[in-house]
C-alpha cells in the first residue's frame, strides 16, 4: 500500500508545535515562514545562538524542500497532492526538532541515502573540511547546493540526521528527514 | 564607473560598491533561493573594476544570516578580490560578526583559509 504522508504529518503534528506547514513551498512560503519562526522563538526568549541555529537550519532544509520536491507523475485521484511538501518545527523541552517531508523519485533515494551516511559519519572537522572542499572545488548544480545545505545543518547543530524513505506510487517514495538542535 | 547601491530586503543584502572611494559593503541577509541572479551583476562589477581599482580596496562583509546557495557566490566575490590583490593593489576584507555568533566567526575563517587576502575578524558588541 502506498504510503500515507497525511498519517505522518499528523503523528508528528502534536506535542509543542512552533510552526506546520503542508503544500506546495514556494520563495514567499519561505520568507514568511522564516518570519514567523524568527518572531516565534523571540517571543519564547530563547537565547540568540539557539534562534540563529533554528533559522539557519530551517532556511537550509526548506530551500532543500523548494529546489528538490519532486512531482508525482500520472497519478490519477491524487492531483494537487503530489507536489507538497511538508515541514514541522517542534520544540522538545530545552530542544528544537525540524521535520521535513518531500517526494522524491526512486532513482535519487540512493544518492541522498549516501550523502546522509556520510554526513552521519563525519566529525565536526571532517564536516568543516568537506564543506570547504565542495564550496571551493565542486561545480554547483543550477538548483545550487552539492548537498552543502546539509552539511552546514550537520555543522552548525552537531546533530546527526534521521531519515526515511517510504514507498509511494508509480516509481516515487516519500523522504522525511529529521534533526536536533539544542 | 557606476556605483552599485542595493537596498536590503528579507533575503537579499544591502550593497554598496563603490569604485572611486575603494568601498565594498555587502550587509545583512543573504538568503536568496536563486542567489547567483542576485551576485552575477556583483561578479561582474568586480571583473571592470579590477582594471582599474583604487590604491585601497577595503570590503566590508556584515551579515546576519547567509545561506549555502549564497556562500559560493560570496567565493566569487573573493576570488575577484583575490586577483585585485594579485595584481599589486591593496585589499582588504573586514568580516564582522556578532560577539555570540561563533557560527559567522568560523564561517570567515573558512573564507579566510580559502582566499589569499588579509582578514580582519571584527567582534560586533550587541
Amino acid at each position: 500500500m502506498a504510503f500515507n504522508a497525511d498519517k505522518w504529518f499528523e503523528k508528528i503534528n502534536t506535542g509543542n508545535v512552533v510552526i506546520s506547514y503542508k503544500g506546495e513551498v514556494s520563495s514567499e512560503l519561505i520568507t514568511n515562514s522564516l518570519e514567523v519562526i524568527e518572531s516565534k522563538l523571540d517571543d519564547l526568549n530563547e537565547d540568540s545562538r539557539l534562534i540563529r541555529k533554528v533559522y539557519n537550519v530551517l532556511v537550509e532544509l526548506l530551500q532543500n524542500l523548494y529546489h528538490h520536491s519532486a512531482f508525482v507523475e500520472g497519478s490519477e485521484g491524487q492531483e494537487s497532492k503530489e507536489r507538497i511538501a511538508m515541514f514541522l518545527v517542534i520544540k522538545n523541552g530545552e530542544d528544537y526538532s525540524i521535520h521535513t517531508g518531500n517526494y522524491v523519485h526512486n532513482s535519487n533515494i540512493q544518492v541522498l541515502k549516501d550523502r546522509l551516511d556520510q554526513i552521519n559519519a563525519l566529525t565536526k572537522d571532517e564536516l568543516k573540511d568537506l564543506y570547504k572542499l565542495i564550496l571551493n572545488n565542486e561545480e554547483f548544480s543550477e538548483k545550487g547546493g552539492g548537498g552543502l545545505g546539509m552539511i552546514d545543518a550537520a555543522r552548525k547543530t552537531g546533530s546527526k540526521f534521521e531519515y526515511c524513505f517510504e514507498d509511494f506510487i508509480n516509481g516515487y517514495s516519500f523522504f522525511c528527514l529529521n534533526i536536533n538542535i539544542n | 564607473m557606476e556605483p552599485i547601491s542595493i537596498e536590503g530586503t528579507p533575503k537579499t543584502p544591502t550593497v554598496n560598491f563603490d569604485a572611486t572611494s575603494g568601498k565594498i559593503e555587502i550587509k545583512g541577509r543573504s538568503i536568496p533561493e536563486n542567489s547567483i541572479e542576485f551576485y552575477k551583476p556583483l561578479v561582474d562589477w568586480l571583473e571592470s573594476y579590477s582594471s582599474g581599482p583604487a590604491s585601497l580596496t577595503e570590503v566590508n562583509i556584515q551579515l546576519e544570516y547567509f545561506n549555502t546557495s549564497s556562500s559560493k557566490c560570496i567565493l566569487d566575490v573573493f576570488k575577484k578580490l583575490e586577483s585585485i590583490h594579485k595584481a599589486g593593489n591593496e585589499v582588504v576584507i573586514n568580516w564582522y560578526y556578532e560577539e555570540d555568533d561563533e557560527d559567522m566567526l568560523e564561517a570567515g575563517e573558512d573564507y579566510q583559509s580559502i582566499i589569499r587576502i588579509p582578514f580582519k575578524m571584527i567582534e560586533i558588541e550587541e
